[in-house]
């Protein structure tokens, strides 16, 4: 009972009210980031430079008015984002923050669970919020919501096919599925997977831009053509619950490409024993762990601040033209390889 | 064994149980005033006079169908790739021979248009 119910409960709330924290401020530094790029100043009204907006924001997003357009499909509106953010924020159960630790006396696993499909588990729970997109559009019965949502499906369901395909070359390389296991993997390898799969690092991270719908590929919400996209018709909380998906998508991402790649919470180097390399190892897994996963949420940010936007033809022929057929050939390539070595 | 899935189901639970507190806290606390031009749907200012549910660009129904093609083939790969050290030679012309396969559907729906948008 304890190990199987309470604990992981524990787990969960601490790592629910982290990746809320997180989430709210992600937008800040959102904010800050692309108003320093801009030589701006960003928010600095809120608190010492800004740092109590995210509050004021919860605060302003509880107490607005929640409307529910009259022509609206009324209990598919409601339930929109509520299957958006549920996936997004489920996915966190088996990402690995870190190895075993001891604590109270205990040997406390830093990840709420560790099951033997959890990549396939990642890749399939975090689609189902497309459902929630298509839905949101559906039910709001106005027409720029239901152009955007078209599109965030169409961009969605394109790149997940590039994505899935490319993260098979990394299950060969890793020979496993689990999160934990992965890991475990580059420590064995001596290097982090990253060096081993370059072109699935990269092909995994524009993909990763695309299914968050972030920049350059956020034509689901460009407001020059669509107003707010698939969210238009939403206010108050539930447009607040969407908002927060997007982000927690964004931690995910980032956290995921970590775990796979770049050796989750493995130091650099993770085997080679020498002196001057040591006090990399003083450092705890999960300080390395959430230090590579902020690098790329700074990442996320900086691309949206430096890169325009696609055209929609682009971006299909990017996804199917050139991201699968460099999927395809990676994994022939990463088979041979590896049957040859 | 399936005891590493009952956290899964209490995070679904906790996550559930957050998203409808987060709607019902709010629906306690927060402002309504209504009126009818409020409650139109978003149109740019101009009344809606049509429903919004009009036909539209059967590209995205192609596009589906192609998703459910090759992500179902996918799936196929990854019990393949996790014990591709056992399979070794037998494994990988195994796989070739399925992603030959793949190919020419792919190579089909490109030379048909199936992938242009315009």
């Amino acid at each position: 009972m304890l190990d199987t119910v309470v604990i992981p409960l524990l787990k969960i709330l601490i790592l629910l009210n982290g990746v809320l924290i997180a989430v709210t401020y992600m937008v800040l530094l959102e904010r800050k980031v692309i108003a320093w790029v801009q030589v701006r100043l960003g928010p600095m009204r809120v608190g010492p430079y800004g740092i109590l907006q995210p509050i004021a924001d919860a605060v302003k997003l509880m107490v607005k008015e929640d409307i529910t357009p009259t022509r609206a499909d009324k209990w598919v509106f409601t339930a929109a984002p509520i299957i958006v953010i549920v996936p997004a924020l489920i996915v966190f159960a088996v990402i690995p923050f870190g190895d075993q630790v001891d604590l109270f006396g205990r040997t406390v696993s830093l990840y709420v669970t560790d099951i033997n499909v959890g990549l396939l588990y990642i890749v399939s729970v975090a689609s189902i919020g497309v459902y929630g997109i298509i839905l949101g559009g559906w039910a709001s019965n106005s027409k720029y919501p239901l152009l955007a949502s078209l599109r965030a499906s169409a961009q969605l369901i394109s790149y997940e096919v590039a994505v899935t395909m490319t993260l098979v070359s990394l299950i060969v390389v890793a020979g496993s599925l689990s999160m934990v296991q992965i890991v475990r993997a580059q420590q064995d390898a001596h290097v982090w997977f990253v060096f081993l799969q370059p072109v699935a690092f990269v092909l995994y991270f524009i993909g990763g831009l695309a299914e968050t719908n972030r920049a350059p590929f956020d034509l689901p919400e460009a407001e020059q053509e669509l107003t707010g996209g698939f969210h238009t018709e939403y206010s108050g909380m539930r447009f607040a619950l969407f908002f927060l998906a997007e982000y927690a998508n964004m931690i995910v991402v980032s956290a995921v490409a970590t775990t796979l790649f770049w050796g989750g919470w493995l130091r650099p180097f993770p085997s080679i024993q020498v002196a001057p390399l040591a006090w990399l190892g003083l450092v705890p897994g999960w300080i390395w762990f959430l230090a590579k996963t902020f690098v790329f949420l700074y990442v996320f940010l900086w691309v949206r601040a430096t890169l325009p936007r696609y055209r929609y033809d682009q971006l299909m022929r990017l996804g199917w033209k050139v991201l699968i057929p460099l999927a395809i050939a990676n994994l022939i390539v990463t088979g041979f390889v590896k049957v040859l070595l | 064994m399936l005891d590493a899935y009952v956290p899964i189901l209490l995070f679904i639970l906790v996550a559930v149980g957050f998203a409808v507190f987060a709607l019902i806290a709010s629906k306690l606390v927060h402002a309504e005033k209504y009126n009818k031009v409020k409650l139109e749907p978003y149109e740019c200012g101009i009344e809606p006079r049509t429903d919004a549910r009009d036909r539209y660009s059967v590209r995205y129904y192609l596009v589906a169908m192609l998703f459910v093609i090759f992500d179902v083939e996918t799936v196929f790969l990854f019990p393949w790739a996790v014990i591709m050290d056992r399979l070794a030679w037998f494994g990988l012309i195994e796989m070739l021979i399925f992603l030959f396969i793949l190919v020419v559907g792919y190579v089909y729906a490109w030379r048909k248009g199936a992938l242009e948008w315009a």
